[in-house]
């Protein structure tokens, strides 16, 4: 019987392809946070490039709609000194009905050597990396519900940004948990990093089934689940892939599982707050917190981009 | 083999580079060995502009082949090099390949008024039109042996030899 190898891992162990933080060795995750550490002290210089992808190729593949995620992976491949070509897949050839591996074919016949792949369908990253030669490497940035790996390495190098260790945390996923590819992403680093405690608040229609499998404690008052946390971590409730009437209104979920003020009093003093980007203010988070003391919403974005230098460099090295 | 003793070199590239040191100049050193060797020598030199510490993991040129190594330091660069007369520190040097990497990586800082390059030791076999300006000493490694500089607890610096993986 053959042994299925871990399909992100080369056969020394080593990051070949970034699909999915779950399965990661906490070693790896650790060279990211570490990578990234050093690449941050380059984005804040004045020549913020260094010539390591100099002579590849990144191409940045979406299949669905992305602002940021797709603006930080080119910043991150520019100042790697990479070529980036961004493909705007809804106007090409997609929707003259080419298959997505006869697209990757037909890039890799362009010299691609790194794929960033946003895809609608869980699954379809690890699909193309199966399919990919030996030097092509594919970083997954969001497939359908199931991960988006460099927005939950980029959570987890905020928290420890501000928070310096995992060991004592106490954090809360809150919000639309059902649908959330960030969520399951980064609740698969904090247990792997060793955070004791990590809370998912939301209405029970918002929560997948057997969630508390993932080692998570469920809440669906959000209060209690604030209590005493060391980071809050806001989702968007994503109107675009509710089906069915999971919620009575907007109005309603702020007010049960808006974070406004008053609630974030109920964490420590010192809690910071996260958000993936894009916000809902006035739905999921209320304008004062997101722009108050305790947000670190805009440093994630900053910080986005050296985790992202830091994946491209550590895969493309393998 | 008997290796020279680090400490006394330490002071010797010390009282060589004392009468070199004015209002411009700076001190870098490249982790991990050069970095220690650098924080001795700014502080026996009693220097005013902060030391700058790098990792040229960036810049390396075999990235192609060995990828990213795995825990790269982060570079500080905490004065402004454009003109100033910088002390670039090392511990052992060899191929000249990551002096090379150096000089690049400093030049994303700024446009430096000098570079003058200090080792602990020089092995020889040079790959690169590179040579030092002050060098402790200079030793012959066997081939396949790698000399490396090494820090004790007490802080007490030594040259070590051990062979290449």
């Amino acid at each position: 019987m053959q042994i299925q190898r871990n399909p992100q891992l080369n056969e020394k162990g080593e990051l070949q392809h970034l699909l999915s933080i779950e399965g990661l060795p906490r070693e790896i995750l650790v060279q990211i946070l570490d990578t990234a550490e050093s690449f941050a002290g380059v984005t804040e210089r004045e020549v913020k490039k260094v010539p390591l992808l100099r002579g590849k190729s990144v191409f940045n593949l979406f299949f669905e709609p992305s602002t940021r995620t797709r603006t930080t992976f080119e910043i991150a491949a520019k100042r790697l000194s990479a070529d980036v070509i961004n493909l705007n897949i809804t106007v090409s050839s997609a929707t003259k009905g080419e298959s997505l591996l006869d697209t990757v074919a037909n890039l890799s016949a362009m010299h691609a050597d790194i794929f960033i792949v946003r895809h609608e369908s869980s699954g379809a990253p690890f699909l193309i990396a199966r399919h990919v030669k030996p030097h092509e490497h594919v970083i997954n940035a969001g497939d359908g519900r199931h991960a988006h790996p460099t927005q939950g390495l980029l959570d987890l190098f905020t928290i420890r940004h501000y928070k310096k260790d995992f060991s004592r945390l106490t954090v809360a996923i809150v919000g639309d948990i059902l649908h959330s590819r960030v969520a399951r992403s980064l609740i698969h680093g904090l247990t792997t990093l060793g955070a004791p405690e990590v809370r998912v608040i939301g209405p029970q229609t918002l929560l997948p089934a057997g969630v508390e499998a993932l080692g998570v404690r469920v809440f669906h008052d959000m209060r209690a689940g604030l209590a005493d946390c060391d980071v809050v971590v806001m989702l968007r409730l994503q109107n675009e892939r509710m089906r069915g009437a999971l919620l009575p209104s907007a109005q309603e979920y702020f007010k049960h599982y808006g974070l406004t003020a008053d609630k974030l009093a109920l964490a420590k003093r010192d809690a910071i707050v996260m958000h993936p980007g894009p916000m809902n203010r006035g739905v999921e988070i209320d304008s004062t917190v997101a722009d108050g003391p305790h947000s670190v919403i805009l440093p994630q974005v900053t910080f986005g981009i050296a985790v992202r230098m830091a994946v491209m460099s550590i895969v493309a090295g393998n | 083999m008997k290796l020279p003793d680090a400490e006394r070199l330490c002071e010797q590239l010390a009282a060589e580079l004392r009468p070199l040191i004015g209002p411009k100049s700076a001190m870098v050193g490249l982790y991990t060995g050069g970095a220690w060797l650098a924080e001795r020598l700014h502080q026996m030199l009693g220097m005013k502009t902060p030391l700058g510490l790098m990792d040229i993991a960036f810049y390396r040129d075999d990235y192609a082949a060995r990828g990213l190594k795995h825990d790269p330091k982060r570079t500080k660069i905490p004065f402004d090099v454009n003109g100033c007369e910088l002390l670039l520190v090392d511990d052992v040097l060899y191929s000249g390949r990551t002096v090379r990497a150096a000089m690049n990586e400093l030049f994303d800082y700024g446009r430096p008024a000098s570079i003058s390059l200090v080792v602990l030791a020089d092995r020889g076999g040079r790959q690169l039109p590179i040579c030092a300006q002050c060098v402790g000493a200079k030793v012959e490694v066997p081939d396949g042996m790698r000399l490396t500089l090494k820090r004790a607890d007490n802080g007490k610096l030594a040259l070590s030899l051990e062979s290449e993986r």
